[in-house]
């Protein structure tokens, strides 16, 4: 089995009469992005803490790797034993220093890099989180956003092994949100460091989590992939996840994965044995040619995009709809056989063709961008099924179904 | 027949309690504020010891530089401004009363002797708490409350090496220097307001002052200035470090309590400290 990369062991923590954290048990994996989840004020951001060392444990251990932490050396430099980046809930950037100066600080004062090495590392994490124009300029300046990515810079400009990110989205829009969710997924895949969130983003920070823990009453209630937390049974899941969880994604406006499944349930009940109803799977291709080229917001604009567009095709004749993955979307046409979902379908294409394709395209184009283009494919699948058939093997049918239905060239220059 | 309230107050102690509670609140009141006192006293000595060991590590030349630049160099002028007119003051006093007597031929090695000893040193340490010793407090204490102490901690870059020590450094090579400005300023205020405004000898009073002050003197004025450096940029630099842990508020009140502690505590300590050393060195 493999060796956690960091490991609680009965911790408990108290500040005077007040336990904030009770025997607390919990394993973190490398190479993982982990997100702990839980009610504000339960002790997710004191929980990171330990790990990074700004707080001991009163009673109990944590190991890394196997050995206790309190007996290894934690440092930034390039000979450290564990590299250890903490990203802060409201940045805790030096508003006396400009972006430049709070990305290059650890660097300056942690290592004995020259002069231009650092201006190099600095530039590229600059360049990497698209904050060329605002290098020079104050955190004070700067919009949320901005002085996320720039706490973003400053966490991995020394590329740690691993990153703690204290509520990294916490106020800002939806598309902003997802484009910084989305940032930390592709750096950490990039990178490959450990990526460990807290998050109360339900069901966002699903999407780029591999494993979740729960946080609840003091003690960890589960740990898990996103998936096995569906299937999850306890009090955490109607107390926490459903009053953090809305009726619908805030990003696209269609239905949160749990409503769907109710408004499935509903839908399936009333139907009788022997009658049929359809599956629709779509796929948004090409999101990584536009991070690459117009930015991670522009990304979440075509996402939000296409999700508005399955709404109001799909919405007027009865079906209703969630997003499962970052870019995959699942409709179910609960009054339509295979045969009748594929020609609704070929009215889909052909409305898409027609007037969402431009509007994809503004949204996934960033409007100071001169230059670039890039390809985005629609895929799209069919299967049906009954209502005494599980949803998920039906929507897993469709995608197995799935054709390219639509591809588009989006320009930078309009 | 008994009532219960009776009872009650009987098994708590009877109306006696009352009593003793009056005679002991007022001791341990005392005796908390003191054991507090002498915890804060305990941790600042151990803060300064911490914090001076780390002015000798690696990448701290130009921290300390920038930092006598703030806590020296910027206030220079306030320093001669106050110094010119406090010599000037002198000058005035000194000649009126020691004409008096006759013997205003005093009137450099008095104006002399009094800012090298004890004014100097003193009201420069003042200014410098007014100046620089209150923007230090604010400064490291928004750092603390908006997270930029963790933050530096989470780098692994030492906080009390990254804010304090430079400080504590710049400090101790700016009071000396500067005070040195004040007595000099000083005995040419003195010797504007005695000499070219009340009629003393220009003569007498340059050779009283050059006659009248010894190595000693300017050395022991050194001392007190190497004192007050390390009390008022210990104290400042302690109390803005810790503004988050203070029990009578939070946030940015904590922060504009704990700048106002230290320029009061600053002042205190300036004026206590400079009682013990001219003891110690008279």
């Amino acid at each position: 089995m493999e060796m956690p990369l960091i490991e609680f062991k009965n911790v408990t923590k108290r500040f005077e009469d007040r336990t904030v954290l009770e025997n607390v048990n919990l394993q973190i994996y490398e190479g993982q992005v982990t997100t702990i989840i839980g009610l504000s004020g339960s002790g997710k951001s004191v929980l990171l803490k330990h790990i990074i060392g700004l707080m001991k444990p009163d009673e109990g251990t944590i190991l890394f790797r196997g050995k206790p932490l309190s007996t290894l050396k934690i440092k930034g430099s390039e000979t450290s034993l564990i590299r250890i980046s903490y990203m802060f809930q409201d940045n805790a950037l030096f508003d006396s220093m400009t972006v430049y100066e709070n990305i290059a600080l650890p660097l300056r004062e942690t290592t004995n890099l020259d002069k231009a090495e650092i201006d190099r590392r600095v530039m590229a994490r600059i360049e990497q989180t698209e904050l060329g124009e605002a290098a020079q300029r104050y955190p004070s300046e700067l919009s949320g956003g901005m002085q996320k990515r720039a706490a973003l810079a400053r966490a991995l400009v020394v590329d740690p092994q691993i990153v703690l990110f204290d509520e990294p989205t916490s106020g800002q829009d939806p598309v902003r949100k997802n484009a910084i969710l989305s940032m930390i997924a592709q750096y950490q895949r990039k990178l490959g460091f450990t990526a460990i969130l807290v998050s109360h983003e339900i069901p966002d920070v699903f999407f780029i989590s591999n494993r979740i823990l729960a946080l609840y009453d003091r003690k960890i209630v589960f740990q898990g992939t996103p998936r096995e937390l569906e299937n999850f049974d306890h009090p955490f899941k109607d107390e926490v996840i459903r009053s953090m969880e809305g009726l619908r994604d805030e990003l696209t406006g269609l239905y949160s994965k749990r409503q769907f499944k109710v408004l499935n349930h509903a839908h399936m009940e009333r139907k009788t044995l022997g009658e049929t109803y359809s599956v629709v799977v779509f796929t948004l291709g090409g999101l990584g040619a536009i991070i690459a080229n117009f930015g991670h917001d522009a990304a979440q604009e075509a996402i939000r995009g296409m999700g508005l567009f399955v709404i109001k095709h799909f919405g007027a004749i009865g079906g209703f709809s969630t997003r499962r993955h970052t870019n995959e979307f699942v409709t179910v046409l609960p009054y339509s056989d295979q045969e009748e979902a594929e020609s609704i379908l070929k009215d889909f294409v052909l409305d898409f063709q027609a007037y969402e394709i431009p509007d994809l395209c503004a949204g996934a184009r960033r409007p100071t961008e001169p230059g670039g283009s890039v390809e985005i494919t629609v895929l799209a699948g069919i299967a049906q099924g009954q209502p005494n058939e599980e949803i998920d093997s039906i929507i897993d049918a469709a995608k197995n179904q799935q054709k390219e239905i639509a591809r588009l060239r989006c320009d930078g220059r309009r | 027949m008994m009532l219960d309230e009776d009872k009650r107050d009987l098994s708590r102690g009877g109306p006696g309690r009352h009593l003793g509670a009056f005679l002991t609140v007022p001791f341990a009141v005392f005796g908390r504020s003191a054991i507090h006192w002498i915890n804060s006293s305990g941790a600042a000595v151990i803060f300064f010891l911490l914090a001076f060991q780390k002015i000798f590590r690696p990448k701290q030349l130009s921290k300390i530089v920038q930092q006598v630049y703030y806590i020296g160099a910027r206030s220079s002028l306030i320093i001669m401004l106050v110094g010119l007119f406090t010599g000037m003051v002198l000058g005035l006093q000194m000649h009126s009363a020691l004409v008096n007597v006759g013997a205003q031929g005093y009137l450099g090695t008095i104006v002399a002797l009094s800012l090298i000893r004890e004014l100097g040193p003193v009201l420069t340490a003042i200014m410098i708490t007014a100046r620089a010793g209150s923007a230090i407090t604010a400064e490291i204490g928004i750092q603390r409350i908006s997270e930029q102490v963790d933050a530096l901690a989470t780098m692994r870059i030492d906080p009390l090496r990254y804010l304090v020590s430079p400080r504590i450094a710049a400090a101790i090579l700016s009071f000396p220097v500067l005070t040195a400005m004040f007595d000099l300023v000083g005995i040419i205020g003195g010797y504007i307001s005695g000499v070219l405004i009340m009629g003393a000898n220009s003569g007498t009073y340059i050779y009283r002052v050059q006659a009248s002050v010894e190595m000693k003197d300017i050395t022991h004025g050194f001392v007190k200035a190497v004192v007050f450096a390390v009390v008022v940029s210990t104290v400042c630099c302690f109390q803005g470090y810790f503004a988050h842990m203070r029990e009578d508020s939070h946030g940015a009140k904590a922060v504009g309590l704990a700048t106002t502690s230290a320029v009061v505590l600053s002042c205190v300590l300036i004026l206590l400290s400079d009682y013990i050393v001219t003891s110690l060195l008279i």
